[in-house]
């Protein structure tokens, strides 16, 4: 227990373990079947051997690895490091004057635009997804509108592309953005911003010089909750985007689903939760500094 | 900034009127501050001193009255536009930046010269006495140094008016003693106007040039400490500084020149009234203040000549060190109403025997005749 306790504490913050650590044992437990033993049988698998028709044999070795290092998946990373950086800048640009007018302007309509946030949080992605590709098919609402009202001969065709896709995981992890950003916008007193316009700064520069600066770990937590995410996103692109655009998380689907290869597709996994391990952590010493 | 003469008013403000929702802050609140004056605002908490702050810095708008700063009318003028700077009340440091720059910050925003600057953060610094931590971080100081910081980035800028709203309420009692002269001296020494908030009446008398006492959202008297507690004008005014007995008076026909009362009980008094005070009609009800320490308590039957003579009986006596808390009781027909009265710190003031008859005794020079009591 201590042991586990130990490291979980040093993979969230690399504090000391104190006795509320005792207060964590129900969510530690909890973790432990949700977290330490899936990771721990996927990284074991990850180092098997898969049979004919999906049987796993258990010889173990680092071949799997070696597969994953193929220059030919090397597309399909670069693919999903931009999708994902792609989404996670979006999301800042569309959700940093959003969480500014959600702490600062909404006033008593704050509560139920937040929940409004939350809504594709609640309901189910593919239900989402699915209304995404009633508006954007080719006999969807927008090409019905633009034929009807003549600014189209031809539909066009949005689904299946970068912008569905892109569309499609903006929507989706608009939220991760927005609610960091907030949570250090609305905890920034409001007499801090007062001082600067006191000392002479107009609206623009305390935001430039005071604001912004103080909402950077709120920008970096926003960022760093969108971008991993997004590494393993699977589904949008599933309905959204098509082959032609798959990412790692479609990759790894596939050996689960499709190929029938589990020990390779947990190799990838393991592969995949190593680099977001070692990006949080690098976080989390920025964030101590 | 337009020159002013030394009398003249360097802030007017007024009528203020201001209401959040349904509920009135402020009614008809003026108030003129000098050049170099230290204006206090008093009252307890909730009665619209940091609403009356907030406005004259610029981050309120009244919903009616004027705000005039060396004559020119600002009412509409931006915060940033304002030449007056706050002292808030938790200090609002900038926490990303270093020392310097929270107090350089200002001076920038006015395009002072970067070699001036220079020479002015750490000239700030001395005044506050933290020469040396230019380059400290805000996180590692503590709550007076903070204070000290918040202090010399508001003066550094040299306003015509600096705002202090409880600026030393954070810092424990001792601390906060030995700001208030500091704050003070500092204040003498730049003539520079200061607006400072406080619910402390002992910081106001100790600090202020003048105090403007503020009750449920208007000033109800604005004088110099002495006048304040020497001639309180209403019940609230004389109970807040001070401490008070207030009791209510009938108004019965007297001579030119002075009051003649009737309390409970049918005790009479008859007292000077202050040149230009004036009486309500006789018959009408006014409330009328005695300070504690001004009442003089015999345990003999024995009066010195010229004082106001009440019987009462002794009800409890507390020694505090310094003084003697003394709890009579005057009227008969309401036991439960105490008076108080204070005795020096002499310990035989302390009574062990209760419930025995005493004089208690006032100067009429020390009855104070407040506002008509509607009650
Ligand atoms: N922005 C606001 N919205 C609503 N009510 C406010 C606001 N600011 C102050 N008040 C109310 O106005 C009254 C006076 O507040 P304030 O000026 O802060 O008093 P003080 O500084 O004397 O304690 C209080 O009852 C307070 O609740
Ligand atoms: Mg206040």
């Amino acid at each position: 227990m201590t042991q586990i306790d130990r490291a979980l504490s040093w993979l969230l913050g690399g504090r000391k373990p104190a006795a509320s650590h005792l207060l964590l044992a129900p969510a530690s437990l909890w973790l432990i079947f949700l977290l330490v033993i899936p990771a721990g049988g996927l990284i074991i698998l990850s180092f098997a051997k898969n049979g004919p028709y999906g049987a796993i044999v258990w010889e173990f070795g680092l071949h799997n690895y070696a597969r994953a290092f193929d220059p030919k998946y090397l597309p399909v990373l670069l693919r999903t490091l931009g999708f994902a950086g792609a989404t996670t800048v979006l999301c800042l640009v569309l959700g940093y004057p959003l969480a500014y007018f959600l702490t600062f302007r909404a006033g008593r309509w704050r509560n139920a635009l937040l929940v409004g946030l939350m809504v594709p949080f609640w309901s189910s992605c593919l239900v989402a997804y699915y209304s995404w590709m009633i508006v954007l098919g080719k006999e969807g609402l927008i090409n019905t509108a633009l034929l009807r009202a003549g600014f189209l001969s031809a539909p066009i065709g949005f689904l299946y592309t970068p912008f569905a896709i892109l569309l499609g995981l903006v929507y989706f992890y608009l939220p991760f953005t927005v609610l960091p950003l907030y949570a250090s916008l609305e905890k920034m007193p409001r007499s801090v911003v007062e001082a600067a316009y006191d000392l002479g700064a107009g609206r623009w520069t305390a935001f430039l010089k005071i604001t912004l600066p103080l909402s950077l770990p709120g920008v970096v937590a926003g960022c760093v909750l969108t971008f991993i995410p997004c590494l393993g996103d699977f589904l949008t692109v599933e309905i959204l985007g098509g082959p032609r655009y798959y990412l790692l998380g479609n990759l790894i689907s596939n050996q689960f689903m499709m190929a029938q290869d589990w020990p390779f597709g947990s190799a990838l996994t393991s592969l995949l939760l190593a680099g977001l391990v070692g990006g949080l952590w690098l976080y989390q010493r920025w964030e101590k500094a | 900034m337009a020159t002013v003469s030394d009398d003249a008013a360097l802030l007017e403000v007024g009528p203020l009127n201001k209401t959040f929702g349904t509920s009135t802050v402020l009614r008809d609140v003026s108030l003129t501050v000098r050049k170099g004056e230290f204006m206090t605002l008093l009252g307890p908490s909730g009665c619209g001193k940091t609403t009356t702050l907030r406005i004259i810095a610029g981050f309120e708008t009244p919903d009616g009255g004027r705000v005039r700063l060396s004559g020119v009318d600002v009412t509409d003028t931006p915060a940033y536009e304002r030449d007056v700077h706050t002292v808030f009340q938790h200090y609002a440091l900038f926490p990303h930046l270093s020392v310097a720059d929270n107090i350089a910050f200002g001076m920038r925003m006015d395009k002072v010269p970067e070699n001036e600057i220079r020479r002015r953060v750490p000239e700030a610094l001395s005044m506050v006495k933290l020469a040396g931590f230019e380059q400290r971080r805000i996180q590692s100081l503590s709550g007076g140094q903070m204070q000290r910081v918040a202090l010399a980035r508001a003066i550094a800028g040299r306003p015509a008016v600096l705002l202090l709203d409880e600026p030393l309420g954070a810092l424990d009692l001792k601390l906060r003693k030995e700001m208030q002269l500091e704050l003070k001296n500092l204040q003498r020494r730049l003539g520079l106007a200061f607006i400072y908030v406080t619910h402390d009446q002992e910081e106001a008398m100790t600090m202020s040039d003048r105090i403007a006492v503020f009750n449920h959202g208007r000033i109800e008297q604005v004088g110099t400490p002495g006048e304040i507690y020497e001639m309180p004008k209403t019940s609230f005014v004389a109970d807040f500084i001070g401490g008070a007995n207030i009791f209510s008076a009938r108004v019965l026909p007297g001579a030119e020149g002075r009051a003649h009362l009737m309390l409970e009980d049918e005790h009479e008094l008859d007292v000077p009234l202050d040149p230009y005070e004036t009486l309500p009609e006789v018959g009408a009800r006014v409330k009328i203040a005695i300070r504690p320490e001004r009442v003089k308590v015999f345990y003999k039957d024995e009066l010195p000549f010229g004082l106001i003579r009440f019987d009462a009986v002794l009800k409890d006596t507390v020694f505090l060190g310094d003084a003697c808390q003394i709890y009579l009781q005057m009227f008969k027909k309401n036991p439960e109403r105490l008076t108080l009265a204070w005795a020096g710190g002499d310990r035989y003031a302390v009574h062990d025997d209760m419930n025995v008859p005493v004089i208690a005794a006032v100067q009429p020079e020390d009855v104070y005749i407040l506002e008509k009591d509607n009650d």
